[in-house]
């Protein structure tokens, strides 16, 4: 009789201990990040688009798209410590599967660039499979060569422009049909929604990923493999599934970039691209999603303040260089992370400047007081 | 039960465990000996993380050395490092819940915070590790030893440079962890006084060999023992 009532009050005891811990089990969620988020989000999508000229469009639109890209590589770099050089190329693969799945197929688009992404993971994977025992630079290395063989089998195959076989590549096309857009977003303002509803959709697919398993799993990868292994982590699977997720959006990301370009050409793709990518992103930031949006920002809107500067387009590699350089030393997580903390040491040296001849000796002391805290 | 049998490590030319046989039987079990005698590298070949170049393993009947490591993990192999290894950027609940877990859900949930209050010294499950001390960091990696259905329990120095209360914070949460989670426990360490407080019995290790083993108590006072880290002429006066 009294061991039945020891065991509910003991069950009820933990009940009560499991309530209690309940509203610790969520993280305490950021509201003014993310109500500063929202708002941007809004005002990406229904505000800005009616503020553009026909030139910023195209360039935000790009600068959407390869968020995306910078997503997934910052994903390498930042949370596995894979320093990938061969992004570029990853993106010229989505783009080429988006182009032939929508020269070849009646699909919905949406489906399409599902598809390429899918088709891009699995192209991803093959590489990253000997890739993964390699470390650091031989990595890189060997993602840099990647990137520059792919560049040559695009320039020999070339990218589908409407012909027949499994190129579809017609070379003596003179009609070369568009590549398609989605009916609901033709125009350039539409889809340029279209292309930030896509980024959207891949930060929260790569947001959900770092805030479960995977994210832990790679986030102690990152610190200690010892550690990550005592706890029974399979460092290699961990390892190729960040691969696949990162070629995944990159992929989708290329197709969503095939129709906006509306003709691809594998001259406009170079291996240099990898490389610069790689350089954005540590400026931008690795460790925080907000790099992602900054080294996109950065890779598409730069080039062209330089062209309106009149200076040559090589001076875009010095600039990158020295921001690199910069990262380096003085802001390992890059813009992302260095930005709110120099805006945060102005305000408290401009909230000092303001207090201090407008109070005399009462302003001095509480601009003392304001510095303790 | 652990039985080790002939158990060999070679690294180069450097033997560091050369043919030791021991059981550890259940409870907490000490493993000491001066620096270099091997107690790392026993712990490394049970973990995976070094290959004996001969030798078996047999942990509760099975084959350790038959399993890669995340495996062993997974039968509930669990260690701590000497220096510590808690991931610094997530919080004391993620560093502890990436540890494998046959558990699902909820179930795992209230096993990862129950093993964060097991540990207690003040550890808060949303603290991000980064924040905190060196004790405390200890404790994390202790959290992350019994959670998730350890069957052996690895500790490797745990209380190393920490001051003496956190010291004996840690003595305690040792002791009760074969309790608590039913796992055989064993522990290296150079504390002799922790040792002696938290192990029921101890094996000693001196250049890759065993050299006694038994009731801890019996074990510090036998001569080959106070020999290995005394020196003989003091032994002899």
């Amino acid at each position: 009789m009294a061991d039945p009532v020891t065991v509910t009050t003991s069950d009820s005891a933990a009940a009560a201990v499991a309530a209690g811990r309940r509203p610790l089990l969520r993280r305490p969620d950021k509201p003014v990040q993310l109500s500063v988020t929202t708002v941007l989000v809004l005002f990406v999508l229904f505000a800005l688009p009616s503020l553009m000229n026909g030139y910023y469009t195209g360039y935000m639109t790009l600068a959407a798209i390869y968020s995306v890209v910078t997503l997934g590589l910052g994903l390498l770099v930042g949370r596995v410590g894979l320093y990938s050089l061969g992004q570029g190329a990853v993106v010229q693969i989505g783009a080429w599967t988006g182009a032939r799945l929508l020269y070849g197929t009646a699909q919905p688009f949406p489906i399409v660039v599902i598809e390429a992404g899918l088709v891009t993971m699995l192209i991803g994977m093959a590489i990253g499979l000997p890739a993964l025992r390699m470390r650091g630079l031989y990595l890189a290395l060997i993602t840099l060569m990647f990137a520059g063989a792919i560049t040559v089998v695009l320039a020999t195959v070339n990218f589908p422009n409407g012909g027949g076989g499994f190129t579809g590549y017609n070379g003596s096309a003179v009609h070369i049909p568009p590549i398609r857009r989605p009916s609901i977003a033709g125009t350039d303002p539409a889809y340029f929604r279209f292309a930030v509803v896509v980024a959207i959709i891949m930060f929260a697919l790569v947001y959900a990923h770092l805030r479960l398993r995977p994210g832990r799993a790679w986030a102690a990868i990152r610190q200690s493999e010892p550690a990550a292994l005592a706890a029974g982590i399979n460092i290699w699977f961990y390892k190729l599934w960040a691969f696949a997720l990162a070629s995944f959006i990159t992929g989708v990301a290329g197709a969503v970039l095939a129709a906006q370009e509306h003709y691809l050409y594998s001259i406009n793709f170079t291996t240099q691209d990898s490389i610069i990518l790689l350089a954005v992103v540590l400026m931008g930031g690795v460790y925080s999603l907000w790099g992602a949006v900054i080294a996109a920002l950065l890779l598409e809107l730069v080039p062209g303040w330089l062209q309106s500067l009149g200076l040559s387009y090589a001076w875009l590699t010095i600039l990158f260089g020295v921001g690199v350089l910069q990262v380096i030393t003085t802001a390992p997580a890059g813009i992302a992370d260095q930005f709110p903390k120099d805006m945060k040491r102005l305000g408290r040296l401009l909230w000092r400047l303001a207090r201090r001849p407008a109070a005399g000796a009462a302003g001095a002391a509480g601009a003392a007081g304001g510095e303790t805290t | 039960m652990i039985e080790v049998e002939n158990l060999t490590v070679r690294y180069g030319g450097v033997t560091s465990l050369d043919g030791v046989s021991l059981v550890f039987e259940k409870g907490t079990c000490g493993l000491i000996g001066p620096n270099g005698a091997g107690k790392t590298t026993f712990f490394n070949v049970l973990s995976g993380f070094a290959r004996p170049s001969s030798g078996t393993v047999r942990a509760f009947g099975d084959d350790l050395l038959a399993m890669p490591h995340f495996r062993r993990a997974r039968w509930g192999v669990r260690r701590t490092f000497q220096t510590e290894q808690a991931i610094e950027e997530m919080t004391v609940y993620d560093n502890v819940a990436m540890v494998h877990s046959p558990l699902r859900g909820a179930a795992r949930r209230a096993d990862v915070l129950a093993a964060i209050e097991f540990t207690g010294g003040g550890l808060t499950p949303y603290a991000r590790v980064g924040t905190l001390g060196a004790g405390q960091r200890r404790l994390v990696e202790v959290a992350r030893a019994v959670a998730g259905k350890p069957r052996l329990i690895l500790l490797d120095e745990p209380a190393a440079g920490l001051p003496d209360e956190e010291t004996a914070h840690l003595a305690s949460v040792i002791r009760a962890i074969p309790g608590q989670t039913g796992a055989l426990t064993i522990l290296v360490d150079h504390d002799m006084s922790l040792v002696s407080a938290v192990c029921e019995t101890t094996a000693v290790l001196d250049f890759g060999k065993l050299i006694a083993s038994g009731p801890t108590a019996a074990v510090l006072r036998d001569e080959n023992v106070m020999r290995a880290y005394l020196g003989t002429a003091e032994v002899a006066l």
